[in-house]
């Protein structure tokens, strides 16, 4: 007798999974391929919202400004958090209470936070020029200035998620054995050398992925970036996901804002798959170097 | 203790306090601004600690009726998607582990991938047809998109860890796989319930996309709410700050309480929503 299968237990989330994931994307590469706009009949237009991408200044201004996010976001949580982590892999009084703290920014609600922020950013009553001017650093206009917008908004990305980079590479330093720490000290090695020969190539594989899912979350990120500028001041913060959502919210251009949405997660894909090609890349020359 | 050992205390102790101190000094500042007055808020240089303090910010939003019905809603909208994401969420999870098809992961990496905003151009569609919206109703099924890939991700890890003996003893005594699953994997799977239990909570709760497309004046959650007193009153500091803090105090007091589920989960699958 052929056992009883287990699809009956996946068959509801398959059904969930079908309605609210796979319908949406296959109906959006539908809907990209009209001109379909909320209240005028629809007409299929064929390739043309994608071509009309391609001359967008606004959309080629958003690539650009969700690179320069993302490379920021990616880097300075990947450093930070390394050593973050270094230093939660360390004993001391109330570790656990205060890696609890320390996650909070990554939990809070972004909304809640970016108010705050908002806040602090105030030219005039500011917090943070307030800090600035007790070691004598000029105001700033934080992110009331296209220039200093974008490195203000990493800053809030920053703070909110190298938790999460010191969680998983905290995971990785506790998988490392403590043999090559002992012969390091015999040796006469200091810190920085420890860390750079020994724990760094160590935790590489966990470096990778933290900054993976690094690179997926900047690049979507929205709440942030909308609550506190709505992409301003003028276009200067105005990254890809904050444009569909004016072409597709506040235009109700449905069928050019799916046309975005169907580049945005291809730029998303290929950005891991170069990912994914540079560490293995990386892999192979190590292993010819050994060789 | 030598030198030596004495200096990198030291050097410990100061590097504890510059990790932690930025998420510390925040939320203290967000409790600061959130217990002044407008004139204390006003001030420059700004005042830390009050003379007065202002427990009138918290009383004006927690008395204000509609504040209410925001919270009632942020309630029904992640109960539901939470619930209904365990729903089929444990079952499908224990039925991937167990037939091995990790494959559908992909499905789930999609999702992780997927811009939130991606969603909802279709679904807003749907929703208009069915004439759903100004219901709750959109905004449960589209936090869906946010549980439950969540749910099944870290319910699939922790399935494959639990040990198969106790099941096939089950079945060879000739229970069905459902009373298997029922009675003996469902028992011991409490803890990775836990986890993607308080992730999809906390992950619904903060959600703030869906909620600007989808919800009308009644229907906000508290995010959205939270969002569009900023417009209003840019100036009024203390009453924003409160709201702001309540919104997502239950969050960070999960965050605290729940730490070891929370590492368990992050770093398990590395899911976040939207």
């Amino acid at each position: 007798m052929r056992p009883p299968s287990y699809w009956p237990f996946v068959v509801p989330a398959l059904v969930v999974v079908l309605a609210i994931i796979i319908f949406p994307w296959v109906f959006t590469i539908w809907m990209s391929l009209n001109e379909w706009k909320v209240g005028s009949p629809t007409t299929f237009v064929g390739f043309s919202n994608y071509l009309r991408l391609a001359s967008d200044p606004r959309f080629l201004e958003s690539v650009v400004h969700t690179i320069a996010y993302t490379a920021l976001s990616v880097l300075l949580p990947l450093v930070l958090g390394t050593f973050a982590a270094v230093v939660f892999h360390q004993k001391f009084a109330g570790r656990g209470f205060l890696r609890g703290v320390f996650i909070m920014p990554m939990m809070a609600t972004p909304v809640a936070i970016a108010l705050v922020w908002t806040m602090m950013f105030h030219p005039q009553l500011g917090v943070l020029n307030y800090l600035l001017s007790l070691v004598g650093i000029p105001a700033q206009l934080w992110v009331f200035h296209p220039a200093t917008v974008i490195p203000s908004l990493v800053l809030v990305e920053t703070w909110q998620w190298t938790p999460l980079v010191m969680l998983i590479v905290l995971g990785g330093l506790a998988a490392i054995p403590t043999e090559p720490y002992e012969s390091a000290q015999i040796d006469g090695a200091n810190l920085w050398q420890v860390f750079r020969f020994i724990t760094l190539p160590l935790i590489m594989p966990f470096l990778f992925i933290a900054g993976m899912i690094r690179m997926i979350d900047a690049v979507k990120s929205f709440d942030i970036i909308f609550a506190i500028t709505q992409g301003g001041p003028g276009s200067a913060s105005e990254t890809i996901n904050i444009y569909l959502y004016s072409v597709a919210f506040t235009y109700y251009d449905l069928g050019y804002g799916s046309a975005i949405a169907v580049v945005f997660f291809l730029l998303i894909v290929a950005l891991a798959a170069v990912m994914l090609y540079a560490r293995q890349r990386m892999l192979w020359t190590e292993i010819a170097s050994d060789a | 203790m030598t030198p030596r050992q004495i200096i990198g205390k030291i050097g410990l102790w100061l590097s504890v306090f510059v990790i932690v101190s930025p998420a510390i000094l925040f939320f203290l500042w967000m409790l600061s601004l959130s217990l002044k007055f407008e004139i204390d808020n006003a001030a420059y240089p700004p005042v830390f600690f009050p003379e007065h303090i202002a427990w009138k910010n918290y009383a004006d939003v927690l008395a204000s009726n509609r504040f209410l019905t925001y919270f009632i809603n942020s309630l029904i909208v992640t109960g539901s998607a939470t619930a209904l994401a365990l729903m089929v969420g444990v079952p499908a999870g224990y039925g991937i582990a167990r037939m091995a098809a990790h494959k559908s992961a992909i499905v789930i990496l999609i999702a992780r991938i997927t811009p939130g905003l991606s969603y909802l151009i279709p679904l807003f569609l749907l929703f208009q047809w069915l004439g759903l919206l100004g219901t709750l109703v959109p905004q449960i099924i589209i936090h869906l998109v946010v549980t439950v890939p969540i749910v099944i991700w870290i319910m699939i890890g922790y399935f494959e860890t639990t040990p198969l003996e106790l099941e096939e003893a089950a079945l060879i005594d000739g229970a069905t796989r459902w009373q298997v699953f029922r009675h003996v994997a469902l028992p011991i799977a409490k803890p990775g319930i836990a986890v993607a239990f308080i992730l999809a909570v906390i992950f619904s709760w903060n959600n703030f996309v869906f909620g600007i497309v989808l919800a009308g004046r009644e229907t906000r959650t508290l995010p959205v709410a939270v969002y569009n007193m900023i417009s209003f009153d840019q100036l009024s500091w203390g009453p924003l700050a409160a709201a702001a803090l309540i919104v997502t105090l239950p969050v960070l007091l999960l965050t605290v309480f729940a730490q070891r589920q929370i590492v368990a989960g992050l770093t398990a699958g590395a899911v976040k929503g939207g």
